[in-house]
């Protein structure tokens, strides 16, 4: 009993949550054990009826017996309703209230800490160990209470009948509450590898269907069933161990009680028989004995579920405790007005937590006002981590970028994020309309119906979105229409020119657009986004050609810089990066590449 | 747990018992159920009654012990008061006049049916746990291969979400059923006739009383499964729109921090929560009310036994022991109730999940193994392929994409499908692959038409490699074993070496032994295009089929992709959707599809050249890439 008691330090300060309802939580325990007092003076009613009236045939104290039986009957009825009535609002208050803790926590974490954590995990505390924890305030830290309160008084009362019968019932009842303590732990390490097998099947299954095409395309499919029939037959012995184990425990718990009422009877037979106890007495010995089983088969459950419910609350305060290392700075310095957008990055390292090599190793860059800066470099070269710093998502771990002259974490996150803005090149749309999503983070008034298509057309999205059913009211994300993965960077595109940036950031962010919308979209940005800083992050020749400098990086610096022509001309790196495979098969350039000569031929 | 194998960005909070499993879309199969409109309700239930005879049927024997091991069971547990009661009644006063033996005779017959009917529980939760499980392994194993042999047009057609809804949330609420309903639903059933039955024998009257108040308990259960059911519905209905909001924004936080929706994030969080908390505490009002009104219910029949027991004892018509049954046996009747209260509820989810799961497994295979299958010819030059007059269209509705095509591929070559979207380029390859049977016309390579050849003999022989390449978690070598499941370490090693993967896969910390789904591990697009291909080269099928990538890699990783990819297109017939016109270039010859029929056709050089459609792709492609592409060597 002692290990799940020294856990429960995180329960204890999930606990705190139901503060503002102690008084309904105090209620609820009161009327929990009030109903199981009323449950278990039940039988000592019975008794002064059998030793009364019936022993007596004496008819006058029937009616006086019964309404008392009544009434205790009643009692215990009314107040175990209102014990499941009171505990509805503090438990659900209190998931809530957790809930929105840790939900507000973790979206302000930064993003070293959301590529360290799937969604799936995160998403797991946020609902299921919640639900957990409300279940136990609700219904298993009440019981643990009233239940050892239940024993206790149910002994005293046997007692107050006999001694010796209080004596029986406790020897045979105290192993089962031991048995059941061991069987539940037991219990519980079968069920966690039982949830573990049936977590592989499920992620057997979801692979399966995601990558039919492949197995279909190699015939996999008899293979894949024999895996899934393997992993389903060790669910199925795991299952049938934990089966094996609540029977044992189910004989426990059955057997043990009957032996102890065939003791009372026995002994207290014996006692009757010899005229040292009533048999009312016996009677409600017998009743009270009864009364006590359910008590004490739940109590190893109850402890046992404490233990699962601190593990949920170690997992919650695991999360909720993780570090924003992205603050708020205490007096954020207003934006500088007039806003001109010259971007400084100043020596700037980066090192994920716990990562044994620096992502960035001392960049320098400065974008004029109004300049487009490409960066180009191989796959992890860091300029992904790079632009990520401009808005924020993370901090630098050494040096600082500025905005104007101000170093960005001096700025008020809300006021740095209205005036940079970026387009990822895994677009995300939320579940609501196209406005809702174009329109993402502006109040309603800042932008208006004109804005938002005036938007849309410079990303090139304003034709499929009049083709939209209900074009800008049309509901995208998970449960809209399906939209093609360009016409979703797209929409990502025109979210990321609504707000009129200082700064747009562009992280590959037309990678799935075929290469004339490509050119017509950065076409359209360049005239429109004329004075606007823009970084992006590129790896095809036009792209970069039409930049006003290029940032060549590798192994976290920055390797070279110059315009596109500069560095064709002078890197071979550069050069290297940039090669096209069709130039590589067919060496002397493919025939026809230039319409002109085409024409003359 | 950073390293936990939630692989899937979207995974739902894993299948622990007690959480909110994901919601098996109500509407997801009828998507997929198109063709013969949505089945009624009737035929649902006779498919969910035909897959449970078909799953219970060799079990038959082993239900009936089981439920013969429950009725030995409750009769046990049934005697116990009745001989609590003949103890009190007769071994007592015999006791009291010094003949302590029917005392003694009734503790010790007491003592052993309570260990007997211990023991019998014992057996028939193991025994009846044993039959449950074997359910379950089959019905998952059976479900799930025929998921597997389900066509790709089932696949394509229905959610991916909907074959992981049946076999998770669907199947465990079968499971639970099982759990509680085999030993629940057959002893609180035993249990409640027996005690009923004993009851009349042992005293007319007080039996009757005991039965007068079941009709309000009958009532009250009445109410409350139908209350509880509608507030469970709406307690699951908000609790999947919050998984699906917080899901969300952790799939999409760089966005949401970088366009601030945290605050509209939280207040429609709080939104939804305020939702959940009414749902549930109307859920709590009702199971108060019930638990409330069962207890109240027990406690006034125990009421009325007690005073009706008082006068017939003093009447002389009945005896105190049988009274202390009574009470007893009441105690027996209301006990169970709560829980088969719930027991209702789960029985309906665990209905409609079979439901479905019927759903899932009357879908027709489309594409039967070959009543009489072939092999593939032996022929010395392999990998011819003829498209003969073949027609196809996707459904019967829909218009024919190919109309009369014919077409031959000479083994060895490469050949290109260019075209628009829409232009047949996809369904051309699938026909090739067999994940479609044409509707008109015949498909053969070496002469067999594919329809004749046995499916294992046409997979090693045809194979499929699609856009996204995708991987299984596991090893990298398991990765490419899939291609040939019994090749050797050495194998796996000269395939990924001749597609130059060998030099990456020896960099990853644990070699070829790498588990690719590992955070942190992840391999770059280019890396799992190249294991991709390794796989093919260790299948080394007669015939490659290739739909390519649309998005973009750099420069050098696309480099080594082609080179990979050259290496493996080297001696095999090869027909590949290219999407960019580099693919195209090292093609030996170049298809041009409008509308599904061939409009240009030769290799790719002379093509580019010409004044066709080809061309005129071609230089549109080069100018948009940039002009001219750069040869400073040139200069």
């Amino acid at each position: 009993m002692s290990a799940p008691l020294a856990r429960t330090g995180s329960l204890r300060r999930c606990a705190r949550g139901l503060r503002p309802h102690r008084w309904l939580m105090a209620g609820a325990c009161a009327a929990a054990l009030g109903s199981m007092f009323a449950g278990l003076s039940m039988p000592l009613v019975v008794q002064r009826l059998v030793d009364g009236p019936v022993a007596h045939k004496d008819m006058a104290a029937l009616p006086w017996t019964v309404a008392a039986f009544t009434l205790l009957g009643v009692g215990e009825a009314v107040l175990l309703g209102a014990r499941r009535l009171l505990v509805v609002r503090p438990s659900t208050r209190l998931e809530t209230t957790l809930r929105a803790d840790l939900f507000r926590h973790v979206q302000r974490l930064p993003s070293s800490f959301h590529t360290q954590w799937s969604s799936g995990q995160l998403l797991s505390r946020t609902v299921s160990d919640i639900a957990e924890l409300g279940r136990f305030f609700a219904f298993s830290a009440v019981y643990l209470m009233v239940n050892t309160a239940a024993l206790l008084a149910g002994l005293g009362v046997l007692a107050y009948l006999s001694p010796f019968l209080a004596l029986i019932v406790l020897v045979t009842y105290l192993p089962m509450v031991a048995a059941t303590i061991v069987f539940e732990k037991r219990f519980h390490v079968a069920a966690r590898s039982a949830q573990d097998q049936s977590g592989d099947l499920t992620t057997t299954v979801e692979e399966s269907v995601l990558g039919i095409r492949v197995l279909k395309a190699f015939g996999r499919g008899p293979e894949t069933v024999q895996r899934f029939t393997a992993q389903a037959r060790a669910l199925r012995g795991t299952e049938l161990r934990k089966l094996s184990l609540t029977a044992a425990l189910w004989w426990l718990i059955t057997a043990l009680p009957e032996l102890g009422i065939v003791a009372l009877m026995g002994f207290g037979g014996y006692g009757t028989a010899t005229g040292s106890l009533t048999l009312g007495t016996l009677m409600a010995a017998i009743t009270v004995a009864t009364y006590m089983r359910w008590p004490a088969d739940t109590l190893g459950w109850l402890i046992a579920d404490a233990s699962t419910a601190a593990s949920a609350a170690d997992r919650y305060w695991q999360l909720r405790d993780a570090p924003l290392a992205v603050r708020e700075p205490a007096a954020p310095r207003p934006l500088p007005r007039p806003l001109r957008g010259e971007l400084r990055v100043e020596d700037v390292h980066y090192r994920l937590p716990g990562a044994p090599e620096a992502v960035l190793r001392g960049i320098d860059l400065t974008v004029r006002p109004g300049t487009t800066l490409a960066l180009i470099g191989a796959t992890g070269s860091g300029k992904s981590t790079l632009v990520s710093l401009l808005s924020r998502l993370d901090d630098p771990t050494h040096g600082r970028i500025t905005l104007d002259g101000a170093d960005l974490r001096d700025l008020s996150l809300d006021a740095l994020r209205s005036v940079v803005t970026c387009a990822f090149d895994d677009p995300v749309l939320f579940s609501g309309t196209v406005r809702d999503n174009v329109a993402l983070g502006l109040p309603p008034e800042e932008h208006g119906d004109a804005r938002i298509w005036e938007a849309l057309r410079l990303a090139h999205a304003a034709d499929f979105v009049a083709a939209l059913p209900e074009q800008l009211a049309t509901r995208v994300g998970e449960e809209g229409v399906g939209l093609s993965g360009g016409q979703r960077q797209r929409l990502a595109l025109a979210r990321a020119v609504l707000p009129r940036p200082a700064v747009l950031v562009l992280d590959n962010a037309l990678s799935a657009l075929d290469v004339h919308t490509e050119r017509e979209v950065e076409a359209a940005l360049r005239t429109v986004m004329a004075k606007v800083t823009t970084v992006v992050v590129a790896h095809r020749p036009a792209t970069l050609r039409a930049a006003d400098q290029v940032a060549l990086i590798a192994d976290g610096r920055v390797a070279a810089t110059g315009t596109h022509d500069e560095l064709m001309a002078s890197d071979e790196h550069y050069r290297h990066l940039l090669r096209s495979p069709v130039n590589d098969l067919v060496p002397d350039g493919p025939p026809g590449r230039d319409p002109a000569r085409k024409v003359r031929a | 747990m950073p390293e936990d194998r939630q692989r899937n960005d979207t995974a739902a909070p894993g299948s622990t018992a007690t959480g909110p499993t994901p919601a098996p879309a109500p509407d997801v199969d009828h998507a997929a159920h198109e063709a013969d409109g949505r089945p009624d309700d009737r035929q649902l239930r006779t498919r969910r009654n035909q897959m449970l005879r078909a799953l219970l049927g060799p079990e038959r024997r082993r239900l009936t012990r089981a439920v013969a091991l429950a009725l030995l069971e409750n009769v046990c547990a049934l005697v116990t008061p009745l001989l609590i009661a003949a103890a009190i009644d007769r071994g007592v006063p015999a006791a009291a006049d010094g003949r302590w033996g029917p005392l003694t005779a009734y503790a010790a017959l007491a003592l052993s049916a309570g260990l007997a009917s211990a023991t019998l529980k014992y057996g028939f939760l193991r025994y009846s746990g044993n039959i449950a499980q074997t359910l379950l392994f089959r019905l998952r194993c059976r479900t799930f291969a025929h998921a597997v042999r389900l066509p790709l047009a089932y696949h394509e057609s229905a959610p991916s979400g909907s074959v992981v809804a049946r076999l998770s949330s669907d199947v465990e609420s079968v499971e639970e059923v099982l759990e509680m309903g085999l030993d629940g639903l057959f002893s609180a059933l035993f249990s409640m006739v027996g005690t009923v039955a004993v009851m009349l024998w042992l005293d007319l009257p007080m039996a009757a009383v005991v039965l007068a108040l079941f009709l309000p308990l009958y009532l009250l259960t009445r109410w409350f499964r139908d209350r509880s059911r509608r507030a469970y519905r709406r307690t699951r209905g908000v609790t999947e729109q919050i998984v699906q909001h917080t899901g969300e924004t952790y799939n999409g936080i760089r966005a949401v921090q970088a366009f601030r929706k945290e605050g509209e994030n939280s207040a429609r969080l709080r939104e939804l929560d305020t939702g959940y908390a009414t749902a549930r505490a109307a859920s709590g009002r009702v199971s108060a009310v019930f638990s409330g009104g069962v207890k109240l219910i027990g406690n006034l029949s125990l009421a009325l036994l007690l005073a009706l027991g008082a006068i017939r004892i003093a009447d002389g018509h009945l005896e105190a022991g049988a009274l202390t049954a009574f009470l007893l046996y009441v105690h027996r009747l209301y006990d169970p109730i709560d829980e088969l209260a719930s027991f209702a509820n789960a029985f309906s989810a665990a209905s409609a999940g079979l439901e479905r799961i019927g759903v899932l497994f009357h879908t027709p295979d489309t594409l039967p193994e070959p009543a009489r299958p072939r092999l593939l010819p032996a022929v010395p030059a392999p990998g011819r392929v003829r498209f003969e007059k073949v027609r196809f269209r996707y459904t019967a509705a829909s218009p024919h994409v190919l109309d009369g095509l014919d077409l031959e591929l000479e083994p060895g070559r490469t050949v290109a499908l260019v075209g628009t979207t829409g232009a047949g380029k996809s369904t051309l390859a699938k026909l090739l692959a067999r994940l479609y049977d044409p509707t008109g016309g015949r498909v053969t390579l070496d002469g067999a038409d594919l329809c004749e050849v046995a499916d294992a003999e046409l997979r090693s022989g045809i194979c499929m490699v699609t856009q996204e390449p995708f991987l299984f978690s596991g090893s990298v070598a398991d990765n490419i074993a899939l291609g040939r499941p019994d090749a050797t370490r050495a194998e796996i090693a000269a395939a990924a070496e001749a597609v130059g993967a060998h030099d990456f896969i020896s960099g990853l910390a644990e070699g070829y032994d790498t588990d690719v789904r590992k955070r942190g591990a992840g391999l770059s697009a280019g890396q799992r295009q190249l294991v991709a291909l390794a796989r093919v080269m260790l299948a080394a099928p007669r015939v490659l089929i290739l739909d390519e990538a649309t998005s973009s890699m750099d420069a050098p990783t696309e480099r080594a992709v082609h080179a990979a990819l050259h290496r493996v297109l080297t001696g095999r017939t090869a027909l590949i959707i290219a999407h960019s016109l580099t693919t195209a270039a090292i093609a030996d010859r170049v298809l041009v599809l409008e509308n599904g029929a061939v409009v240009e056709d030769g290799p790719p050089a002379e093509l580019a050249t010409g004044d066709g459609p080809f061309a005129h792709l071609y230089c549109g492609w080069l100018s948009a890439t940039g002009g001219r592409p750069h040869h400073p060597a040139r200069h």
